[in-house]
């Protein structure tokens, strides 16, 4: 086997196996090192894909050809497109998945894949030379040679599992953490932080008493996470609905000081928005119960994930609270739950392409960055392979802006705001969110994918069907028209204004659906169902869409203005000492990502515009003169 | 004083003189000898505001300060600064960050069962709040606007009514050709002056008749005009004569008989003002009168207010979003759309709030819910 290699992931998560995707599809020779080529593809924590944000984050990562979505698709046993009552803007894909058929998948891609080695070794230190990285030194002894290398190593700096009283120095549950890596990634004096998160207890699903418990079933018709797959072909299940109770809380409460969170062994921060149970009780002391979802992990799996009952509480209480709950009186835990505490890199020492601002062609991506799930992960991975792959073909990283997707206000909000509780993406951080829906991502991003080179030929030529079928047909709608009063005989409420519209604007009226337009224009019913429903949703947004262009119009401005990474802030006039010291540390790449830095004010911008102005005008006056 | 806790952040020198002009002239002389230049207009306050020493309602506030040239502005001036403004929109900021939570609790957590289902009543009533106080600040808004640029009373009257000689009489000097030629006056002759502490601009107007030339119809349609935008309106009526059609008896009509010099006794009723402005008889007491409306209305703006055209734009764009989130809300739209509509409103605002943050909003959800799938 070759140890010489232009771009070397180290670890095999989600960031991990997206980024030696990436870096392979960009055709460059790429190595993924893992501790266990079995671990590939793991879900170590809830065995779910999808949601709000996160969903956006899967589809937009299928649409650059990443691998999430279609491994997602072969695996998922409950599908359900969450917020399906509200605008498509907001709808996001979930499906559990079955943990047995993801590994299986995902290992398929990534062990039969076109220029990518995967090697069996631990990663245990990082060569420099000249500056940059050169290479990475196994456990093994042997050392690899690489132009760049990504780390996807998760939880791994400084991890220490939490449960009770008792702390365990580890990744995951029964994976040692690597020293040496660490180390170096110390000696690089990054700026780091503390958080910490936690996991139920994981159940045995043959103890539970289904037959009690509210089941949530699957969508009557899966949709899949990829524009690539037709169908869903994996069978469906239900989940069960349960709740705890007052004697449940009345047992975490008496317990409290037990829990490593409230004993005060844990630094980190936890997520606000996945508190543990102890949390729950504790600050909303008022509710009288919590919902809990038992998720089963897979369909030949009698392991259930009880989610929403996160807990660091001792394996003892954690036995007797379970067991208040209706369903789970007999129910047996096959692993208790715990809190994991671990250092992450404050991802303010990272540029745009998640290369290391100190360390040129090292990038970072996943849970070491600070963030938390696996589709966070996986969209971080994919831009960190890219890059990685285009700065051994000496291009600049790529970057995606925050109108044009959710990777990239993932991305920009970590680089320019860092984190303070492990980082999960949410709809409402997304300000073009009426435009950045997860029915269109690759309307927004795959002909981008094919220019970069990341997108195979199947994904461009549907891609390519795909989007000439959109625009005849928006063609088509927008040829037909009908006068207010020739809609009004057809029964449309409409304004009687006396304005034609086409049929393309009446398409945006709620009231009035495609099979509407079709019957008074009958041609359009040659137009495919899904072309229609895709339509459908443009149009409910269109008006939106022309009010934001402005909007976006005034970022890309921002962001065309580049503010030079070696600027001497000290010389900048009338910039406060706290903005000066923000700046010095974020050294934002444009005046637009200046302007998102917490505390920086409009005056501070000013400022530096005015001096980046006069320095650019001296230096194109010299260069004359 | 070295920076930054200096006022502009950056090491200052302040030198204390004896009055007398010539000690300042001699100081100044040595000054721009050494190198130094006289501050550009407001310099001193942009540098502060550069160096984040204020933000830009504290810094509008002091630009007022210094264009203060009467005592009610400067109390405004003052009241601003203090931070009545900034306590205002931060009650603003609160609303919408709670109004925002609500409306994304019910979009990013639908698989929660604390998470709000029905947002739609909580959020109409922040919003219907919401509008009530913009509505509020912006109609103070305009007598603040009047304090600072000056308040203003046209003199009325049918021609030959005496309303050149008035306004001259207030004034104190020849602001206006004064002639007994009916129509002399065509068009709108203003003089500024200082009235109980309020800038006050004093019109005079063409008198109100039906008239066949051209440039007096001008002149009488400018002379309603003003009657329109004016916060008093003095109707001037001669010996012998009746007020003008147009003459209301509102809060700010005040009907005055001039000439009096020229009357019989009792001719008209006591309870109206009788000037000479000729002779001064009365005018005195006009002037208290004038005073004593301006000081009522003026006592409006004692609220912290809107003291720039930008505000009053941005709460104007602003509370059509609001409403329009409203009426949408109501129509049974998505709350994806409504929230963009009331993302765009707080956006509006910004300038006056500061930025509603995401991460703000994300707080009041995950603490007034409890979310944790």
């Amino acid at each position: 086997m070759s140890t010489d290699f232009d771009v070397i992931v180290i670890g095999g998560g989600h960031a991990g196996c997206e980024a030696a995707s990436a870096a392979a599809r960009l055709g460059v020779r790429t190595a993924l090192i893992t501790h266990s080529k079995a671990k590939i593809g793991e879900m170590s924590c809830n065995p779910a894909i999808g949601g709000l944000g996160k969903g956006h984050l899967v589809r937009e990562i299928d649409a650059l050809d990443g691998l999430m979505a279609r491994v997602a698709d072969r695996a998922g046993i409950q599908f359900r497109m969450l917020n399906r009552s509200k605008g498509p803007a907001v709808w996001g894909p979930r499906a559990q998945i079955d943990r047995h058929l993801y590994r299986e998948a995902m290992q398929n891609e990534i062990l039969n894949h076109p220029n990518l080695d995967v090697i069996e070794d631990g990663a245990e230190d990082i060569t420099e030379t000249d500056g940059k990285v050169s290479g990475v030194v196994g456990q093994s002894g042997k050392t690899y040679s690489a132009k760049a290398i990504v780390i996807t190593t998760g939880t791994f700096l400084k991890g220490v599992i939490h449960r009770g009283e008792d702390r365990i120095p580890a990744g995951r549950i029964g994976e040692a953490p690597s020293v040496g890596l660490a180390d170096r990634l110390y000696d690089l004096n990054l700026p780091m932080g503390r958080l910490k998160t936690g996991t139920p207890a994981r159940l045995d699903g043959r103890t539970i008493d289904w037959d009690r418990l509210e089941m949530q079933p699957a969508d009557a018709e899966p949709i899949p996470f990829s524009f690539l797959t037709d169908r869903i072909e994996v069978s469906q299940i239900a989940c069960g609905i349960t709740f705890t109770n007052v004697e449940t809380h009345k047992i975490i409460a008496e317990n409290l000081n037990k829990s490593a969170v409230y004993s005060g062994a844990i630094a980190g921060r936890g997520p606000r928005y996945c508190p543990s149970i102890e949390d729950k009780v504790h600050r909303f002391a008022d509710k009288t119960r919590h919902q809990i979802f038992l998720e089963p992990e897979g369909l030949d799996d009698h392991t259930v994930y009880p989610n929403g009952i996160s807990t660091s509480l001792p394996a003892d209480v954690q036995d007797a609270f379970v067991r208040t709950i209706p369903g789970l009186a007999m129910v047996k835990i096959i692993e208790p739950g715990y809190a994991i505490e671990y250092d992450y890199v404050d991802p303010r020492a990272l540029d745009h392409g998640l290369q290391v601002k100190a360390l040129p062609a090292l990038f970072l991506a996943g849970q070491i960055n600070g963030t938390t799930g696996y589709e966070e992960a996986g969209a971080q991975g994919l831009m960190a392979g890219l890059n990685a792959a285009r700065s051994v073909l000496g291009l600049p990283s790529a970057v995606l802006n925050r109108s044009e997707a959710y990777i990239g206000v993932l991305v920009d909000d970590l680089v320019t705001r860092g984190v303070t509780e492990p980082y999960r993406m949410f709809t409402s951080r997304a300000e073009y969110r009426l435009s950045l829906r997860s029915d269109n991502a690759d309307q927004r991003l795959t002909r981008r994918g094919i220019e970069l080179g990341l997108v195979g030929e199947r994904r461009a030529s549907t891609f390519h069907v795909k989007h000439v079928q959109l625009e005849s047909g928006r063609a088509h709608l927008e040829a037909e028209s009908l006068t207010p009063n020739e809609a009004a005989k057809r029964g449309w409420k409409v304004n009687q204004d006396g304005q034609r519209r086409t049929a393309w604007e009446y398409l945006a009226y709620p009231s009035i659906s495609f099979d509407d337009l079709s019957k008074a224009f009958p041609d359009l019913d040659d137009i495919p169902e899904a072309i229609k429903a895709q339509l459908s949703i443009e149009a409910t947004y269109a008006g939106y869409i022309d009010r934001q262009k402005s909007d976006i119009e005034a970022l890309k401005r921002d962001e065309a203005l580049e503010i030079p990474r070696s600027l001497d802030y000290a010389s900048v006039g009338g910039l406060s000492n706290e903005v000066r010291v923000k700046l010095e540390m974020i050294r934002p790449s444009t005046l637009g990502q200046a302007s998102r830095i917490e505390g920086i004010t409009p005056g501070a911008l000013t400022a530096l515009l005015a001096h980046v102005r006069r320095k650019r005008t001296n230096q194109v006056s010299s260069k004359h003169g | 004083m070295p920076g930054p806790a200096s006022y502009t952040g950056e090491d200052t020198l302040e030198l204390s003189l004896h009055g007398g002009q010539i000690i300042v002239d001699l100081a100044l002389a040595a000054l721009y000898e050494a190198g130094a230049r006289l501050a550009e207009p407001g310099e001193f306050t942009r540098r502060a505001f550069q160096a984040g020493k204020l933000d830009l309602t504290k810094a509008e506030a002091i630009a007022d300060l210094i264009d203060a040239t009467s005592v009610a502005q400067h109390r405004q001036a003052t009241l601003q600064y203090d931070g009545a403004l900034a306590d205002l929109y931060g009650d603003w900021r609160q609303r919408l960050t709670e109004c925002h939570a609500l409306l994304e609790a019910g979009i990013d957590f639908p698989d929660e069962e604390d998470a709000p289902t029905q947002v739609g009543q909580p959020v109409l009533v922040i919003l219907e709040q919401l509008i009530t106080n913009l509505d509020a600040a912006m109609d103070s808004g305009n007598i603040t606007e009047r304090i600072r640029d000056g308040f203003q009373i046209a003199i009325l009257g049918k021609p030959n009514a005496g309303k050149s000689t008035l306004l001259n009489r207030i004034a104190g000097r020849d602001a206006a050709i004064v002639t007994d030629i009916p129509g002399t006056t065509r068009d709108v002759v203003e003089v500024r002056l200082i009235l109980g502490g309020y800038l006050v601009w004093l019109s005079d107007t063409a008198g109100l008749r039906e008239t066949l030339d051209v440039v007096e119809a001008e002149g009488v349609r400018r002379a309603h005009a003003k009657a329109d935008e004016a916060d008093l309106r003095l109707w001037l009526v001669a010996p012998g004569d009746t007020a003008p059609a147009e003459a209301g008896s509102g809060p700010q009509d005040i009907l005055v008989h001039s000439k009096s010099d020229l009357r019989e006794a009792d001719d008209v009723s006591r309870e109206t003002f009788q000037i000479s402005a000729a002779t001064g008889a009365g005018v005195d007491a006009l002037i208290s009168e004038i005073t004593r409306r301006l000081k009522s209305i003026g006592a409006q703006a004692e609220a912290p207010m809107i003291t720039r055209a930008r505000h009053r734009q941005a709460i104007t764009s602003a509370r059509q979003e609001f409403s329009q989130a409203t009426s949408m809300l109501q129509s049974g739209y998505g709350l994806e759309l409504v929230s963009e509509h009331v993302r765009q409103g707080s956006k509006l605002l910004a300038s006056l709030t500061g930025h509603v943050e995401v991460e703000d909003v994300l707080g009041e959800v995950f603490s007034s819910f409890c979310i944790g799938k």
